[in-house]
């Protein structure tokens, strides 16, 4: 039995202690937001917090997360349902297109402003690379970065030659 | 078909537009293509309302749309969302129309019925040069509904969907439902209907100050004949169409509730991990599973001939187990080729076809003579890698097979086609099949496959319970339906004035747009293009773009080598080749003037451009790339395109910039080799990815050139982003690179 808090709440799972937290979160705890790309920490579509760190939760064990406690994207608004400012920074940037891999650039983004309120270009660089997109939202996902952090504000370009 | 006097010969023959028979007929590759007949006003109203109207509160219009008794307005999408934005994008053309309000429009995914076939999609994907009559334009489900339907597709690809069931379907019903609405309305206020207006999904009538919402109209607007030709606005008249409007599906897509094929949920499933033989076609051997059988969790270990399955009460106890099984295989003719092999092949083939030998595909004048005679020669040969899609998410399917009756939960781009797939491996009738589609984490072609499909039926069956199959990434990567690896060979002829006299092609392989290896927007005298087939045991499959992906890159790279030889400038050269069309040329200028193209750069630094035309939508790309590193820096890409009219610019942005990301990591990255008949590479770290670091800035403007003939956006922006930056390659250093991807070079 191995006690972990999620989202805040208490839980109690009886998995193998080897268990990627990925699989506990998904099949035990069926929270399906985080979400399985490669397995081996190279594209950072699981990416959850641990004890407000960014982890990579497909190779990350569960024993790890004794008694600490996991945060996921169902665990970033607010307790009404209000949307954190990145979630809402990626609705206002229109940031996802297929939308696999936004739950774990979301949990490295908040990662990142929670840790760099203002982060520069370089920063979000560093810690935004392990998260893959492929649908290519990189430009909005700097953007909406920059917005959260309230370095920039939302624009809208006239685009009709 | 039933009336034998409707159908037409042959798919190539462009059938006479009469009332009896106003589409051709024919076989396509891969599967029965039946006959077009006349309008058939049939209302598949009856049939699918218990499928989509919730009791008796809900009436349909027609089968793109309904109206519920709390005024919403829902359009029935026949397409599947994978990130393009489709939902929002023909819900606006149909809202539009019917003059709904926006604010609370709903989306609904049509169900996986063959009645949902767009017939849209059949005509431009098989007839897309036909215009269509204007008696036949509005009419709703017409004859070529059964033509597709034979076809099975109720496919999303092709980047089809605004210009053709948007563009054909989704308005002419929106349209259809507010005239019937009308008709309603102006018999039940005994008024003109010309005199009742819409707007906001109200009715009113001024003169005696009627208003009502559409839902009061629904029941007895159903009962209207639907109109033989809506009439359709004029782009003045436009409210959401040509709006930046907010995507209906992204609000799910940042709090994690989105569901995925992956996030099938079915009570008591059980979960599959699978490994596939190495080579395509090969079969287990034997295999000694002894190690697994005993590990935790595990129910069962399959051997289903082309591939091991386990299933266990968890995914990754089901994969570690699978991870222990020693497999052996059998023996097959792939097994000794290797990439260099392949492409000696290709060599051969090409050398086999000599100056007349392959397929011609285009020929106007005389190419040989043209050469022999021209002042200046240009030749090269080019290549391109087998690519995987590498969608985020990776293929899996859940199932449950029991009582004759099957289930499937996946994310798929053509659900018909799925549901098929399913009823033939469960050995049931495609009625008895229960197909539950999800958001797509990606398609690209790939979701457009079956194997998934397929195999999870077949586990499922063998199991009897439900099962949610997943494959690793390493089984992704490895069993695709690879971007065909191609070589193409190029010769072209100069006069004395540098102007363009012949272009003489061969290539290997055509997939699909017949049109990609061709060139018909440049004057060129004397063309001629030729392909040779080459056999090769991997499975082939539509890629972002598909064959204009190598293409693109082939044509738009010896253009830059041609007009290098005449002494001129890319763009100057291009200008040349398109002239006379005004519509092209508007592109490639707007392209060059936002990438400031006379402007200098600094010391090793360099622009190219490039020009592709593809899926209705005219493209010019500029590209700035830094070579004063080690590595190719590609700084900017600056987009000019003209898809007739963009129904959602920032969707269509979204577009542009998603292909480039995607093109790019080809044209960095992308490559499958072949190591004795087997992909080599496994997971990301060595099928690499472009990320967030290498992201260039992306510009794009969009000129409306056409609002009767839309192009497509999920694609067109692909094909002209590896010529643009190989050539502004070649511009920076004079290096040119006719091998792709740009990691096979050196450029220390």
């Amino acid at each position: 039995m191995i006690n972990l808090t999620i989202n805040g709440q208490e839980k109690a799972v009886e998995v193998d202690p080897a268990t990627p937290i990925l699989w506990v979160v998904r099949e035990n705890l069926e929270m399906n937001g985080t979400k399985f790309g490669c397995g081996i920490a190279q594209c950072g579509a699981c990416t959850v917090h641990l004890d407000g760190q960014p982890v990579r939760s497909c190779s990350t064990p569960i024993s790890q997360a004794e008694g600490k406690s996991i945060t996921t994207i169902e665990g970033i608004a607010d307790e009404d349902g209000t949307l954190s400012k990145v979630q809402q920074a990626w609705i206002d940037v229109q940031v996802p297109q297929c939308g696999y891999c936004q739950s774990g650039q979301i949990m490295s983004a908040t990662a990142l402003l929670t840790k760099n309120p203002s982060p520069t270009d370089a920063q979000i660089d560093a810690a935004m690379a392990g998260n893959v997109c492929r649908c290519g939202m990189y430009g909005r996902i700097r953007q909406a970065i920059k917005i959260a952090a309230g370095i920039e504000q939302p624009t809208t370009k006239e685009t009709i030659a | 078909m039933s009336d034998a006097e409707t159908m037409a010969d042959s798919p190539k023959k462009k059938g006479k537009w009469t009332r009896r028979a106003f589409i051709g007929a024919g076989v396509v590759a891969g599967g029965a293509l039946v006959v077009g007949v006349a309008v058939r006003p049939g209302n598949p109203i009856d049939r699918l309302s218990p499928m989509l109207a919730n009791g008796q509160d809900e009436q349909l219009l027609n089968a793109w749309v309904k109206v519920g008794a709390d005024n919403v307005v829902t359009a029935v999408i026949p397409h599947v969302e994978m990130g393009q934005g489709v939902y929002t994008a023909l819900a606006q053309m149909l809202a539009d129309e019917m003059d709904a309000d926006w604010a609370t429009v709903r989306i609904l995914e049509a169900p996986a019925d063959k009645k949902y076939v767009s017939d849209s999609i059949g005509r431009d994907f098989l007839f897309p040069d036909l215009e269509v009559p204007e008696i036949f334009e509005p009419t709703v489900a017409g004859g070529i509904l059964e033509l597709a339907q034979a076809m099975g597709l109720q496919f999303t690809g092709g980047s089809f969907s605004v210009r053709a069931t948007g563009q054909r379907a989704m308005r002419t019903a929106g349209a259809a439902a507010r005239e019937m609405l009308i008709a309603a309305a102006a018999s039940e206020w005994n008024v003109p209907a010309t005199e009742i207006t819409t707007e906001n999904s109200m009715l009113s009538h001024a003169k005696s100050g009627k208003s009502e919402p559409f839902a009061k109209f629904a029941t007895a607007a159903a009962e209207q004949s639907l109109p033989a030709k809506p009439k359709l606005k004029s782009p003045e008249n436009y409210k959401l169409m040509g709006k930046p409007l907010a995507r209906h599906d992204i609000p799910e897509k940042v709090d994690g509730s989105a569901v995925f094929g992956i996030d099938a949920n079915v009570p008591g499933m059980k979960y599959a991990a699978v490994k596939a033989a190495p080579v395509v076609g090969a079969t287990v051997a034997s295999m000694d599973a002894s190690a697994a059988k005993a590990m935790p969790g595990v129910l069962q270990i399959l051997n289903m001939g082309d591939f091991v399955a386990v299933v266990a009460d968890g995914y990754w106890q089901a994969q570690q187990a699978l991870n222990t099984i020693d497999t052996q295989y059998s023996k097959t003719e792939g097994d000794d080729l290797n990439l260099d092999g392949l492409f000696a092949r290709y060599d051969s083939y090409l050398n086999d076809a000599g100056d007349d030998g392959g397929d011609i595909e285009t020929e106007e004048g005389d190419v040989a003579d043209a050469f022999v005679r021209a002042t200046t020669k240009v030749e090269a040969e080019y290549k391109v890698p087998f690519l995987a899609h590498a969608t985020m998410e990776p293929m899996n399917c859940t199932a449950w097979v029991r009582d004759g009756k099957c289930d499937v939960w996946s994310g798929h781009q053509a659900p018909v086609n799925a549901r098929q797939a399913a009823a033939d491996a469960a050995g049931l009738d495609f009625e008895d099949v229960t197909y539950h589609n999800a958001y797509l984490g990606g398609g690209f072609g790939r979701r457009s496959e079956k194997d998934n499909i397929e195999m999870a039926v077949r586990i499922a069956k063998a199991t009897g319970y439900p099962v949610k199959m997943i494959w690793s990434r390493e089984e992704d990567t490895m069993q695709d339906h690879y971007r065909p690896s191609a070589t193409s060979r190029f010769q072209g002829g100069l006069d004395a004035d540098g102007k363009a006299v012949s272009w003489s092609n061969i290539h290997t392989h055509l997939f699909d747009p017949q049109e990609a290896p061709t060139v018909p927007y440049y004057n060129i005298a004397n063309h001629k293009i030729r392909k040779v087939d080459v056999p090769t045991h991997l499975r082939f499959g539509p890629w972002r773009s598909v064959d204009h992906s190598q293409h693109g890159f082939f044509i738009e790279s010896f253009v830059d080598e041609m007009a290098h030889a005449a002494g001129k400038d890319g763009y100057a050269f291009r200008r040349e080749l398109l002239a006379g069309s005004d519509r092209h040329l508007k592109i490639l200028d707007l392209a060059a003037k936002m990438s400031g193209w006379d402007q200098p750069l600094p010391e090793k630094h360099g622009r190219g451009i490039a020009f592709v035309p593809s899926f209705g939508s005219i493209i010019a790309q500029v590209a700035e790339v830094d070579m004063s590193g080690a590595k190719p820096k590609v700084k900017k890409i600056y987009v000019a395109a003209d898809a007739g009219f963009v129904v959602n610019p920032d969707g269509f942005i979204a577009q542009m910039e998603s292909a480039i990301v995607y093109g790019l990591t080809a044209t960095l990255y992308g490559e499958i080799s072949i190591k004795n008949g087997a992909v080599q590479q496994s997971n990301f770290h060595d099928y690499q990815m472009l990320r967030i670091n290498e992201m260039p800035e992306v510009e794009v403007q969009i000129i409306n050139g056409d609002h009767k003939r839309l192009g497509g956006g999920g694609e067109p922006g692909l094909p002209p982003l590896a010529p643009a930056v190989t050539n502004a390659i070649f511009a920076a250093t004079g290096t040119r690179i006719r091998e792709l991807p740009l990691s096979k070079h050196s450029f220390a």
